[in-house]
């Protein structure tokens, strides 16, 4: 007994089996409601530890640096939260800091804690928790959204002074499009059936 | 004609962590404590008091939205001198200074998607109270592309942000932050709320009841 239901619309049917690749969408609604992925976790996994590294560097690394008449200013991913809260916005700079970082990694750190035990086939602890918590973060990780926000302020800067984009930046662009391939690569069914096998 | 069958009626209730289908049986009552089994999350029928939660969320949002554009969100001093920029005079400035396409970006982030926002999720509401039977899948449709454009709206937060840390040392113009920018910031992180406590699914119980009627009129027992 296969049944699924759409979560946009309640609609109950025998989930029918669909083609490598294909998306199966509700008949009723539209709603996409699974993928069908041929051994999504290696692929993934290999994609969250990428985008890990690539996190470390846009964090560690100058993003940007500000050309004052020879003399650079470099700017890191977090010197915005730090100004914000210099300026007493702390709840501004709360919120971008968890958007923009801590969320990001929180999500990432999840997804590589769930991954590793189905990929090596360990037993793992309170991995449905994890996988839970990847699935709320999912709409509260903005780091493309920040990457856009970079090019406006650049365009906008751009009369005032001269901007050179540095090492981290484009860290931080290879970072969005992994993650980005990791969403789409990550099917959450797939995930949640092995975790139903696993226990 | 077959009538399509919901997990609700069957007995099912659908885990919003897991997708998981629970079966509870047909005379569970929403107030029930039902965990997933397979996640532990809690279990509703459809989302709980949803159009109340999601009628104050738009609310406080819209209430907010009045200081989110009419109080500055930062200003730029250059030189001594410097104009407090709200949302608005901010896209102004752009298109003022010929930066067409990014004018028209800071423009749908910041003011279409917000207000379009809003004025979606107060038809969806009102169309669920109101017993819509017009086009469902449409409405579903806008739903879910309600939710999923609603975070490209912190656009303009971070480019605060990032101007903020740019300019820190005030050699060639200092940026503040204005109080517009946090009520913006309540606005978007808000309305991400009141989409998410919004359930599509009552979009179509409504048709579901109407099948419900037929059944009994045709056969009466
Ligand atoms: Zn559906
Ligand atoms: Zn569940």
């Amino acid at each position: 007994m296969d049944l699924i239901a759409c979560h946009d619309c309640d609609l109950l049917y025998h989930q029918p089996s669909i083609a490598e690749g294909r998306k199966l969408r509700c008949p009723r609604c539209g709603a996409v409601l699974l993928q069908h992925r041929h051994d999504c976790v290696e692929r993934c996994l290999m994609l969250v530890l990428a985008a890990l590294i690539l996190f470390t560097v846009a964090n560690a690394y100058p993003l940007l640096s500000l050309d004052l008449q020879g003399r650079e200013q470099d700017t890191l991913l977090i010197t915005g939260v730090i100004e914000l809260y210099r300026q007493n916005q702390a709840g501004l700079a709360v919120l971008v800091l968890c958007v923009s970082i801590l969320l990001p990694l929180i999500k990432l750190l999840s997804q590589l804690y769930v991954l590793l035990p189905l990929y090596f086939g360990w037993r793992g602890w309170r991995l449905p928790v994890a996988m839970r918590i990847v699935d709320i973060l999912h709409p509260w990780a903005m780091m493309e959204v920040y990457m856009l926000g970079i090019l406006v302020a650049i365009v906008k800067l751009a009369s005032l002074a001269s901007i050179v984009p540095d090492a981290a930046l484009y860290a931080f662009a290879a970072l969005i499009m992994v993650m980005a391939a990791t969403d789409a690569s990550l099917e959450p069914h797939d995930i949640w059936e092995r975790l139903s096998k696993t226990r | 004609m077959n009538r399509p069958q919901t997990a609700a009626r069957a007995g099912f209730w659908l885990c919003h962590g897991c997708h998981q289908l629970n079966r509870v049986g047909i005379h569970a009552h929403e107030s029930e404590r039902v965990r997933c089994a397979r996640c532990g999350a809690t279990l509703h029928r459809r989302k709980p008091n949803s159009i109340v939660r999601t009628w104050a969320l738009v609310m406080a949002a819209f209430i907010l939205y009045i200081p989110a554009n009419a109080l500055p969100i930062m200003t730029i001093v250059s030189l001594g001198a410097g104009e407090p920029d709200t949302i608005l005079s901010g896209v102004i400035t752009l298109i003022a200074a010929g930066m067409w396409p990014l004018a028209l970006l800071v423009f749908f982030a910041s003011i279409v998607v917000p207000m379009l926002k809003l004025f979606v999720l107060i038809y969806l509401l009102l169309s669920v109270q109101f017993k819509s039977r017009w086009r469902p899948r449409d409405r579903t449709a806008l739903y879910r592309l309600t939710e999923a454009v609603g975070r490209w709206s912190m656009l303009d937060i971070f480019v605060i942000a990032i101007l903020v840390a740019l300019v820190k040392f005030g050699s060639i113009a200092t940026i503040e932050t204005g109080a517009g920018a946090s009520a913006f910031a309540s606005v978007v992180v808000i309305t991400m709320f009141a989409a998410m406590s919004f359930d599509p699914r009552l979009i179509w119980d409504v048709i579901e009841s109407d099948h419900e009627r037929e059944r009994s009129t045709r056969n009466p027992s």
